[in-house]
This record gives structure tokens, C-alpha cells and sequence, in this order.
């Protein structure tokens, strides 16, 4: 019997729903085993079409993106009583990636930022979106960013932004075939493409942004640019470093670190070269962002509630 | 109810908790605020666990470690304090006082500057006011 599939996008850029078509023909080879019940980007269904379907009757439910409105949140929680199997389909849904930095400010904050002093936003009336508006009601955009597992239980996770095909793949076979758990368990630099050019010893004098350094091709932390692949999962094969781009970290921790930012951070303390304290401070103050270098994709993670605001 | 700081104070096997167990056999006084963890050394503190003892709801995260060039380890008390400086930036980036954060130097044989940063620590955060993630 053919698997009933769903797929919703919730805060995201998109880029997951691309990524299940980013498998190419493989996609046409899954559509033998799979039926698609439930999928808004690519087909007409409608939420009121999933409130009908018994419970349980979805036998994998995909979700991608993060949780930033009541509807997210609405949805997230529909498709957990539909589903079977529920899946944190990327970076957003596991851990609130790129727009999980949201949480770096309150919604005013976001607000003001986006609808009143944007430059590219002419808005000289100075609307704000409400939640009521007339008849009309829009979802509540909610304090700080959710990511799936706040809001109901996840079964299985596919990690990166978006997922990369051989991780997707892999994924998705084992899902089909019952599986819940795949994927690797150790840290990029294990299948990166410079694993040869790593010195035995990484003595850190400075850092570069990467428009700061004319690349040599050798590993990024040994030229001194902050590359996130040891406290980074493996499984997207290098994708970016074999396009000469560090990694960010998109697919998250291997299994066994739980704060992807503190052991990255740990690393790279530890890669610093000899040099004196007041050397030390100027090096690391050279590091403008700490938040969106080691937890680019994890901030959601970091702070669950928002920024803190400790008064003191 | 008047404030009582909750420290966690991670302390190095050789020199910090040797140096607070000196500053006990010395009859030296200080708060009962701090909770001691013993490690093996300063350099086993990982940033995780910095993070988690704030998450938890503490107020303030003491370490203490060997001087420079006494480390049993090396090289350890340096990456810790590496570390520590990276800590104090994210810290104010998440918007926790970098203040509640401390990294001292404590031989064996300093009691009295063990007892002695303690209180200085424990006064300090009991002027910063509670964690805002500390649990009610």
C-alpha cells in the first residue's frame, strides 16, 4: 500500500519545499511507493481538507519552516493528531535557523524594524500589521520564535538548509522503510574536501572575515577564517567548502553536543596561537558577532524565550 | 524575602580548591552562596556547561584555575581564559550581564584571596539582582 504523505511550510524561506524537488529523479522513483495527501506549495489542499482526514491516517507528516504564528503553531499541532510519523524537515523546524536571530529582539523590535524603518518599505501611513483588522482576523505573530519540538513531540529530524540531496535521500528511504533513525554521527571535518590540507597543529594568529583573505585552499581554520565544521554534522558531503566557502553550521550538532556555539567557541579557544592577554582580547574582539557566527542557525535554541533581559 | 545569590563555583583539582580548602583549614569566612564543583582542571569547564549553569537559573558562575605558568595541565587556565573573554561577548549579545561571569586566578596556597574574591563576587551579584532565568 502506498504511504500517505503531507509536507507543510511553516516560517521558512521556501527553500525546504525546493529541496524535496531538488532530488530530482529519485523524487519520480518515491512516487511509486508514496501518495502525497497533504502539500500547500505544490498542490491544492486545503487545512479544512486535513481537519477532515482521520486521525493518525497521514503515514509521515513533513514539516519545514519554524514556528512564528498561531497558524504555525495551529498546524504543527493538526498535523501531530493526522500523523503517524512527524518529521522536522530542516534547519527551522529543528532548531530555528537563520530566522531564529529574531530572537535576538522582541516584536516591536521586529516590527519597527521591518514595517516602519525599512527604507526599501515606503510606508508613509506607518501600518502596522494587527491581528484584527475590521472583519478580518490575521494570526498572532507570536513573541519569540518556536521550533517543532517546543510545540509537539518529533519523531525523526532531517537536518540542514536546506536538507542536501545525499542527506535527504538517505532520509527519506530509511522513513519510507520505517526507520526513524539515520544519517551520520560525527562532525564535517571528517568528509570535508581539504581534510588533506589540515596542519597536524592549527595555531590561530588572527582571524579574517572571508573577503578579508585571498583563499589557498587549504582548511579554513588553519587560514585563520572561522569555518563551523568540527562542531558541525556531517553529511552534506562539503557541498559549500568544495564551492570555497566555509561552513556556517546549517546541519546543526553531531549527536553527542547539544550547544553547537559553545563547542565551536571552545574549539576555536583552543586554536589560538601563543600570544599575550592583551593580544588575546584584540583577537577576539575582532569576532563583531558572536551569536550569528556560532549559533547562526541555533539561536532559537540559545534563547527559547527571547533576548534575556537582566536588569542588573 | 531579601536576595540570596546562587553561585555555582567550578574549581580546579590543583590550585583554586586546593586554595578553598585552605582557606577552610584557616578558619577564613566567606558566603555560603557558592556551591564549589571540583574539576580536574579550569580547562575542563566547557562553555556548555557555563551556559547550562545560567539557563538553570543561577546568578553568578565563578571559576577558578591555576595562575598563568602554573597550570598541572599546561596550558589549560589559557584556553579558559580564551574562552571565558569569548563567553563574556555572548553573554551581553544574549542579553545576560557579562559581570556574572568570573574567572580568577587561585594558588593552593591562597586562602585568603579565595575567601576573599567570594565575598567580593557574592556582594557583587547581590547587587546585579537576580537572574532573570532563575526559576521562581
Amino acid at each position: 500500500m502506498k504511504k500517505k504523505i503531507a509536507m507543510y511550510w511553516g516560517a521558512g524561506c521556501g527553500g525546504c519545499d525546493v529541496s524535496l524537488l531538488g532530488i530530482h529523479e529519485k523524487l519520480l522513483e518515491l512516487l511509486d511507493d508514496i501518495e502525497i495527501v497533504f502539500w500547500p506549495c505544490a498542490t491544492d489542499f486545503k487545512y479544512e481538507d486535513l481537519e477532515k482526514m482521520p486521525d493518525k491516517s497521514i503515514d509521515i507528516a513533513f514539516y519545514n519552516g519554524a514556528i512564528r504564528t498561531s497558524e504555525n503553531e495551529e498546524i504543527a499541532k493538526l498535523l501531530r493528531k493526522k500523523s503517524k510519523i512527524l518529521v522536522a524537515y530542516g534547519s527551522c523546524a529543528i532548531e530555528g535557523c537563520i530566522i531564529g536571530l529574531a530572537n535576538l529582539y522582541d516584536k516591536e523590535e521586529i516590527f519597527r524594524a521591518v514595517y516602519l524603518e525599512n527604507e526599501t518599505t515606503p510606508n508613509k501611513e506607518k501600518i502596522v500589521p494587527k491581528e484584527k483588522a475590521g472583519e478580518l482576523e490575521l494570526p498572532e505573530f507570536l513573541p519569540h520564535l518556536k521550533v517543532l519540538s517546543n510545540v509537539v513531540k518529533v519523531d525523526a529530524v532531517i537536518p540542514g538548509c536546506p536538507p542536501p540531496k545525499p542527506v535527504l535521500i538517505e532520509a527519506l528511504e530509511a522513513l519510507l522503510s520505517g526507520k526513524t533513525q539515520f544519517g551520520k554521527s560525527v562532525a564535517l571535518c571528517d568528509e570535508c574536501p581539504r581534510r588533506d590540507t589540515k596542519p597536524d597543529k592549527i595555531e590561530i594568529d588572527r582571524f579574517y572575515r572571508w573577503h578579508e583573505k585571498q583563499d589557498d585552499g587549504k582548511c579554513f581554520l588553519a587560514q585563520g577564517i572561522i569555518c563551523m565544521g568540527p562542531a558541525t554534522l556531517a553529511g552534506c558531503g562539503g557541498e559549500c567548502i568544495a564551492a570555497n566557502i566555509p561552513c556556517t553550521g546549517c546541519m546543526g550538532p553531531p549527536p553527542k553536543v547539544r550547544n553547537q556555539g559553545a563547542a565551536m567557541l571552545s574549539a576555536i579557544a583552543s586554536l589560538l596561537g601563543e600570544m599575550d592577554e592583551e593580544r588575546e582580547k584584540e583577537v577576539i574582539e575582532s569576532i563583531q558577532d558572536m551569536v550569528g557566527t556560532f549559533y547562526k542557525y541555533t539561536t532559537a535554541k540559545l534563547l527559547p524565550k527571547g533576548r534575556v533581559k537582566d536588569e542588573g | 524575602m531579601s536576595f540570596e545569590p546562587e553561585i555555582v563555583a567550578f574549581l580546579c583539582n590543583w590550585c583554586a580548591y586546593a586554595g578553598a580548602d585552605m582557606a577552610g583549614t584557616s578558619r577564613l569566612k566567606y558566603p555560603a552562596n557558592v556551591v564549589p564543583i571540583k574539576v580536574m582542571c579550569s580547562g575542563r569547564v566547557d562553555p556548555e556547561f557555563i551556559l547550562e549553569a545560567f539557563e538553570r537559573g543561577a546568578d553568578g558562575v565563578f571559576i577558578g584555575g591555576c595562575h598563568p605558568g602554573d597550570c598541572h595541565y599546561v596550558n589549560g587556565n589559557i584556553r579558559t581564559r580564551r574562552r571565558v573573554e569569548m563567553l563574556k561577548k555572548l553573554l551581553e549579545q544574549m542579553g545576560i550581564n557579562p559581570r556574572r561571569l568570573r574567572l580568577e586566578w587561585v594558588s593552593a596556597t591562597e586562602g585568603a584571596k579565595f575567601a576573599r574574591v567570594m565575598k567580593e563576587f557574592v556582594e557583587e551579584i547581590r547587587q546585579l539582582g537576580p537572574s532573570p532565568l532563575r526559576r521562581k
